[in-house]
């Protein structure tokens, strides 16, 4: 068998309307951008309605990473699905501040539980307005 | 642009050569593992880490790779952990623009030098068209 280590792929789960990712891999550039398609490809594909990105695990956040991670929010939505960020470590947090990176449109929460009933409240609130 | 501190007392603790994206992830969590080494706290540890993968980013980007040397030595009476990363690249015509916050080339968007700057004690850069961009970079302990 023959596989390249290099090119992972993140899985991407899917429960009830929203999709699952736990990112648990230091991505490189290329592997975060193939990220950001495969889960908007995914939106796509399931009609999901939320997406939970769990970076527990990450211990850095750059400025690329970050970007991806905002530019993929404002991709999501435009696709009519919203994206929480869960799990930011305290020393990312801060040193994403420091480094003057702003995130706007990025909701986050601290757990995959809150980020959950986050996406859940949204998706009952959009469907009250519709009726 | 100004001169780069240098001291034959320092110790040298690695020297990595970045030509793939591979490298950049490889070299920064080697990094980490010195900043860890030298009992840096877990904010200090992801400072270095950080700013070190934006230079890193620039070095892959601009400079089409190159190498990077971490020590370790006394300046300013304090204990630092020092990274130079150095390219071949075409060098940076305008340093003071590229420092300034917002400033981006077009390949990237901007925040990686002033950005990383902001998040290590020290920062120096030097780099002259045609030879190269060397960006050295101390962190206290």
């Amino acid at each position: 068998m023959n596989i390249d280590l290099h090119e992972k792929r993140i899985p991407i789960i899917k429960i009830g309307n929203f999709l699952i990712v736990s990112i648990q891999v230091d991505m490189h550039d290329k592997l975060a951008i193939q990220l950001q398609s495969q889960i908007l490809e995914e939106i796509e594909k399931t009609g999901a309605k939320g997406v939970l990105i769990d970076i527990s695990v990450l211990e850095m956040v750059d400025s690329f990473i970050g970007r991806m991670l905002s530019g993929m929010a404002t991709m999501a939505s435009i696709m009519d699905a919203s994206v929480v960020i869960v799990g930011m470590q305290p020393a990312v947090a801060i040193t994403l501040v420091e480094l003057g990176l702003e995130m706007p449109g990025v909701d986050t929460a601290l757990n995959m539980e809150k980020g959950m009933e986050m996406l859940e409240k949204r998706l009952k609130d959009d469907d009250y307005k519709l009726y | 642009m100004l001169q780069l501190t240098t001291d034959s007392n320092w110790t040298e603790l690695g020297k990595y050569i970045i030509k793939t994206e591979h490298d950049i992830v490889q070299v920064r969590q080697l990094i980490r593992v010195h900043a860890k080494e030298m009992n840096m706290g877990i904010i200090d540890q992801t400072r270095v880490t950080t700013a070190v993968s934006e230079l890193l980013r620039n070095m892959y980007n601009y400079g089409g790779g190159g190498e990077v040397l971490v020590e370790t030595g006394v300046v300013d009476d304090k204990n630092a952990l020092i990274i130079t990363c150095a390219d071949e690249g075409s060098g940076i015509e305008d340093l003071d623009l590229a420092m300034s916050d917002g400033y981006t080339s077009g390949m990237g968007m901007g925040y990686g030098l002033p950005g990383a700057k902001r998040l290590v004690d020290r920062f120096e850069i030097k780099s002259e068209k045609n030879i190269g961009t060397t960006v050295r970079v101390m962190k206290w302990r």
